[in-house]
């Protein structure tokens, strides 16, 4: 029984109520817009071999994002979801861990993957739902997933893959694997059951997972101002002992240092740690939004002063590990790069009728398989109104 | 083979999983040291450490959530919840997670290692908030097993073969019948088929189809049938999901009859699904219409609970009505 409290704590004789903000949480901030460190700032681990390839991702993130989102409006994918502003959190955070360690992120992580090597191709394949979707064309564009680079399939359910982080971890540390499990989600999600269910089954049991919240001021078009009170979602983390610290998330070296640190901790502990990444959402929750419903031009042009790929880039030309016609090739390449692999995934094959029902169990029961039996015959009785299955009948 | 009651079955068959496998934990609120409220985790912690049978915190949408977080991880998570009443704030993590994490991912990721016991059902006086017969709500998702055994025997050989199937189970445990009565239980490791319902007496007249404790209700309705002259036919059907089409529809083409009985609430209760399945099966066997012998769609009531309870004579009733339409 945990006696402490009662036991050791300090005692006053009249009443004391203690305000959230008077536990005072600092944001770390190492690198500035025009890309010179802050005085006394501690770089992550980086060279310029890394720091290269995490820029690279950067701009294969924004360049994917504005090509699918044009994608989007042209009607050729159904659904899109940008991280415009908020790069910096998913590919710093996966720069700064191994690739055993387990990614679980909520739905705006994709830069996350594209450090661990997902391929152009791979995201189209996705996007189209073709045959060649890892996820076999069962859900909607944006939701990826690879087992071969430790990146959990998206959920839409919000906020499930906190606890079930939580549980992965302990697997890993009951394996005693040298291997954690980063946890993404917004400060929107932190309002769901799940996610106080997660921290504190994670701070229990002692599970070495990286909680990463990535504040970005808007949950759709809630602002966090309507979302929660207190002292934002950092000093939840506190409440459940959960080992917090809250940084700059358009600084991409915060971002990097952090999660360097988190993981070392959570491994070397075999404990739960807790990231607050402040950041903004200069984009609309995705192709289905409008913020200009809910928010002003002079507040998105505010943020837009503290771009994170722009602060990068700045600094990788100060250390001169890169220059304006490197940059204006890479843009190219990648903005040709994604619209050929736009042409070629749109017109793969749909997954076959059969995936309808595999994977539904490990083998497809009776009831299932007699289900799409009688679909089968009934398409070949009406092909010309089921065209995509129709023909490979 | 050994006389044990139901909880020693399931006891036993969590002891013979750990052991066989150092991947798989029971965990759950109280289950580690007490060995849960109902005793079915008793002496696990001891024997394999508080890492593999520990208690959680009061979290049902925690503990399902970590168990599937584990399941996809590789590990074999047993998790516990405490009634089948409190299994709904871990109804997301159920339905929209454990049952879709394969199909969403197309095989990526899986949860196939998990398995869900808790206790379900009246008769033990426990009013609307620990009585309660949730499974059909499961039967409506895609991507799970729903499991109910009657007795110690088919406890433990349902429980070993829900542990290591590939798809997540619930398991639900009649806990009228923990400690009711004991069984002959083989010692060993073994396993009985999921998805296989079992014919408990073979008849000619009627087929009388139940699971988990309503299975008694059954037999004691069957022997006063029987008195009449009426010969019954009863069924187990163990899974619920899948379900045993076939067993069930050659007997009803055999007998011509069918009362199905559960104690859950009669509308949208499994025992549509199955009358339905079966008219279009056997509808021209049908000597009168299928029989539902179910609990009233009331909550499940406290000081009249014997009254809610569809008894023997409640089914008794049924039969007779079947036999003389």
């Amino acid at each position: 029984m945990n006696t402490e409290i009662y036991n050791e704590g300090p005692v006053v004789h009249k009443p004391v109520f203690i305000d959230g903000h008077s536990v005072e949480i600092p944001i770390l901030k190492v690198l500035q817009q025009d890309g010179t460190l802050y005085p006394g700032a501690e770089l992550p681990e980086i060279d310029q071999e890394l720091a290269t390839k995490v820029y690279k991702t950067l701009a294969f993130h924004r360049v994917l994002d504005e090509r699918m989102v044009a994608a989007q409006r042209q009607g050729r994918v159904s659904f899109y979801i940008a991280a415009l502003g908020e790069e910096a959190t998913s590919v710093g955070g996966a720069a700064a861990l191994k690739d055993q360690d387990m990614i679980m992120a909520q739905y705006r992580e994709q830069g996350a993957l594209m450090f661990r090597g997902f391929t152009t191709e791979q995201f189209m394949n996705q996007m189209f739902s073709n045959e060649k979707d890892l996820g076999k064309g069962r859900q909607m564009p944006i939701h990826y997933g690879s087992n071969e680079l430790n990146y959990m399939t998206i959920s839409s359910p919000l906020g499930t893959q906190i606890p079930q982080a939580s549980g992965y971890a302990y697997g890993q540390k009951l394996q005693g694997l040298d291997a954690v499990t980063i946890c993404y989600f917004g400060e929107g999600a932190a309002s769901e059951g799940d996610f106080h269910a997660g921290l504190n089954m994670a701070a229990v049991h002692k599970a070495p997972v990286i909680f990463f919240c990535r504040n970005n001021g808007y949950a759709i078009s809630t602002p966090s101002d309507e979302q929660y009170v207190g002292n934002g979602i950092a000093s939840r983390g506190v409440g459940y002992g959960v080992k917090t610290i809250r940084i700059d998330g358009n600084d991409i070296l915060a971002v990097m240092k952090a999660v360097q640190l988190a993981r070392e901790y959570a491994l070397k502990e075999s404990a739960p740690v807790m990231i607050e990444a402040m950041s903004y959402r200069l984009g609309a929750h995705s192709t289905s939004d409008d913020p200009s419903g809910y928010r002003t031009r002079e507040e998105e042009a505010k943020w837009q002063a503290h771009d994170p790929i722009l602060r990068m880039k700045n600094w990788m030309l100060a250390q001169n590990w890169w220059d304006e016609a490197q940059e204006s090739e890479l843009f190219e390449g990648l903005r040709d790069e994604v619209l050929a692999a736009v042409k070629v995934a749109e017109k793969i094959d749909k997954p076959e009728l059969q995936e309808m029902v595999n994977d539904v169990y490990d083998v497809p029961p009776k009831h299932l398989q007699d289900q799409l039996d009688a679909l089968a015959e009934h398409i070949k009785k009406y092909p010309d109104a089921y065209p995509v299955t129709s023909g490979r009948l | 083979m050994a006389q044990m009651n139901l909880l020693q079955a399931i006891n036993n068959a969590l002891d013979i999983a750990m052991a066989d496998n150092d991947r798989a934990l029971c965990f759950g609120e109280d289950v580690g040291h007490f060995g849960g409220v109902f005793r079915a985790t008793s002496g696990l912690q001891d024997k394999y450490g508080k890492e593999r049978c520990f208690n959680t915190p009061l979290t049902e949408q925690g503990i399902i959530g970590f168990a599937n977080g584990l399941a996809a991880q590789g590990s074999v998570p047993i998790a516990e919840i405490q009634f089948a009443d409190y299994i709904f704030p871990a109804f997301d993590q159920i339905v929209n997670e454990s049952a879709k994490f394969r199909y969403r991912s197309g095989n990526e990721f899986n949860v196939g290692n998990l398995t869900i016991r808790s206790p379900y059902g009246g008769g033990i006086a426990g009013g609307l908030y620990h009585s309660q017969s949730p499974e059909a709500y499961f039967t409506h998702t895609p991507g799970l097993k729903v499991v109910v055994p009657r007795n110690p025997y088919q406890a433990k050989g349902l429980l070993l073969a829900s542990i290591r199937d590939d798809n997540p189970v619930i398991f639900f445990e009649p806990k009228r019948l923990y400690r009711a009565s004991t069984g002959e239980v083989p010692e060993e490791d073994y396993q009985l088929p999921l998805g296989k319902a079992d014919v408990v007496s073979t008849g000619d007249d009627i087929t009388l189809l139940a699971w988990g404790a309503q299975m008694e209700i059954m037999e004691k309705a069957a022997e006063m049938a029987s008195a009449d002259g009426i010969s019954c036919e009863v069924i187990d059907l163990r899974s619920i999901l899948p379900w045993d089409v076939e067993t069930v529809a050659n007997s009803v083409m055999k007998t011509g009859r069918l009362v199905i009985s559960h104690e859950a609430p009669v509308t949208s209760g499994f025992a549509g699904e199955i009358a339905a399945t079966i008219q279009q099966e056997c509808f021209l066997h049908l000597e009168s219409p299928i029989e539902r012998v179910c609990g009233l769609d009331t909550p499940y009531p406290l000081a009249q609970e014997k009254e809610y309870i569809p008894d023997h004579l409640k089914v008794y009733e049924a039969i007779k009505r079947s036999i003389n339409y």
